[in-house]
């Protein structure tokens, strides 16, 4: 019967200590506790999704910078193509000016090359004639060292003068 | 791994050989008591042996070497007729001596075991007849069980929520991790989806305290020897105690809904509460059987596994009697069969907590469950 029959005094002890114990528990355990867990439990959730945005943030920056690095390769090609379009043109310049210049000389040469020639001409034909003149000097002189001859050179002369 | 689990079970079993020794003391006390008496040869009684382990006691027996009994004398605190009176219960010398007039009924020799374990105030110049029986406040082997609990639990937990203070948010070492995924085991799986999303925050107090004491004493229980070994969980006074706890946080707590729910259950037919109001007396009965059943289930599941325990301890000494070498034989049997009951009541102290917990939790949220209303209203 004993095991069954509840004891008051033992309902007293038991009341009192369960009263006290759960006053105690839930001031100074369970609250805390609770809180604690429940700002653990932000924490982590918080970190979670920080670290979700910075997955994010990491694949958008990736794909930037891919965008950038096409971008920046695109130029680049532009570039060495401009690069390569200019230089052509610089050597296709210089070779044309070159053509003309040497032309020119080349023209200018020839140009000079005639007007020696022809002054080389002009001082051979002024030398031949004074070579002929003193030739027909020397030739008259001798002609006329004769008398005879020279009167029939005068006579000649006035042969051909018509006295009208 | 394998090595852990081995040392846990060799935890279990040294207390079980302990308790082994305590008993073959026992009996040998037992024998000896009767060797003082040769004509009334008292014979070992099972019953009477597992009855006295499982009920409350006025002193804590820790063993007894041949004729000496070591115990821990506890204060005897009456109230008679108004009057405090304060005395040590070694003044009984276990029941066999009245002091002032105070008898300790021990053995139920008095009116037929009318008093049995309790103490009575004897008419003056008798040995028998009682007089009046004294309000008995006494610490006895349970009361001081409690305490023992509530302070390893104020320790604890206490402890516990310090460590969260001062060494940051992460749970380390076995206590705190281990009872932290308790605690979020009973919120997360009993309070929140039981009591509701809303109002759970306001019961988890409550829930957390019943669990853990529940769950500790259980614990306590087991271990064979001071400062466990008594059965308060299985004390019909202590599991009333929080069952009451649990009906008057019900009551108080009820809703308009609840009330209505008793009177007018919907969902019955109409003959089962108009003539003859049957439906409303079964249901205002359950308001009172629900706590009751809640005390009963606890009690009976705590006591139940201390007496098999105790009965094949018992096999021992009921062999022992016919033969000394029957006895050793059966104790190998009895230790084995000791360890497995052990290992299951290890499992049954946490089930029991979390039965009473679930349920405490249900009753607390059929009381505050007020979405009946709007649907009828609908």
């Amino acid at each position: 019967m004993k095991l069954i029959t509840p004891d008051l005094g033992l309902v007293f002890w038991m009341t009192l200590s369960f009263i006290i114990l759960l006053f105690i528990l839930t001031k100074f355990a369970w609250k805390p506790i609770i809180k604690s867990l429940k700002q653990r439990e932000e924490k982590i959730s918080d970190a979670l999704s920080a670290a979700e945005q910075a997955h994010e943030e990491m694949k958008q920056l990736k794909f930037s910078n891919e965008e950038l690095l096409k971008e920046a390769k695109e130029e680049r090609d532009a570039l060495l193509r401009e690069a390569r379009q200019v230089r052509d043109k610089l050597i296709d310049e210089a070779r044309v000016q070159a053509n003309e210049e040497a032309n020119r000389i080349v023209e200018s040469a020839k140009e000079s090359i005639q007007y020696e020639k022809m002054q080389a001409i002009t001082d051979l034909k002024n030398q031949i004639a004074v070579l002929s003149i003193e030739i027909a000097e020397k030739l008259i002189q001798q002609e006329l060292a004769k008398d005879d001859k020279q009167d029939k050179l005068i006579e000649n002369f006035l042969s051909n003068i018509n006295f009208n | 791994m394998k090595t852990k689990v081995l040392k846990s079970i060799s935890y279990f079993i040294f207390p079980l050989f302990v308790l082994l020794f305590f008993s073959i003391n026992n009996a040998f006390s037992e024998t000896n008591d009767a060797g003082t008496q040769p004509n009334k040869k008292e014979k070992f009684n099972a019953g009477k042996m597992i009855i006295e382990h499982v009920v409350d006691n006025h002193e804590w027996h820790i063993a007894e070497v041949g004729e000496t009994v070591i115990y821990i004398p506890l204060p005897v605190i009456l109230i008679d007729n108004g009057k405090l009176v304060v005395f040590s219960s070694s003044r009984f010398h276990h029941g066999e001596e009245s002091y002032n007039g105070y008898k300790l009924d021990a053995e139920g020799k008095i009116d037929k075991g009318k008093y049995s374990g309790k103490i009575v105030k004897l008419k003056e110049g008798t040995e028998s007849e009682v007089a009046s029986v004294p309000l008995d406040f006494s610490i006895t082997k349970n009361v001081l069980s409690i305490f023992i609990s509530c302070l390893l639990l104020y320790l604890i937990f206490i402890s516990i929520a310090r460590r969260y203070k001062k060494r940051g948010l992460v749970p380390r070492g076995f206590l705190q991790s281990s009872l932290e995924f308790i605690l979020l085991f009973i919120r997360d799986e009993v309070a929140r989806p039981i009591i509701g999303e809303k109002k759970y925050e306001k019961y988890l107090p409550f829930l957390l305290t019943v669990f853990f004491f529940i769950f500790f004493t259980n614990l306590l229980g087991l271990i064979p020897f001071m400062p466990g070994g008594a059965n308060v969980t299985g004390n019909i006074a202590v599991t009333m105690v929080l069952a009451i706890f649990t009906f008057v946080i019900t009551t108080f707590s009820a809703k308009r809904s609840y009330w209505k729910h008793i009177v007018n259950t919907p969902g019955v037919p109409w003959w089962l509460k108009l003539p003859v109001p049957l439906m409303p007396i079964v249901e205002a009965l359950g308001v009172f059987t629900k706590p009751f059943v809640l005390a009963v289930r606890l009690f009976a599941n705590i006591t139940a596994g201390h007496i098999i325990i105790l009965g094949f301890m018992a096999l021992i000494f009921i062999f022992g009697q016919f033969s000394v070498g029957a006895g050793y034989g059966i104790s190998v049997v009895s230790v084995i069969f000791g360890v497995f009951m052990s290992l299951i009541e290890l499992l049954i102290a946490f089930i029991q907590a979390l039965i009473f917990t679930l349920l405490s939790a249900l009753y607390f949220s059929m009381a505050i469950e007020e979405h009946h209303e709007e649907e009828h209203v609908h």
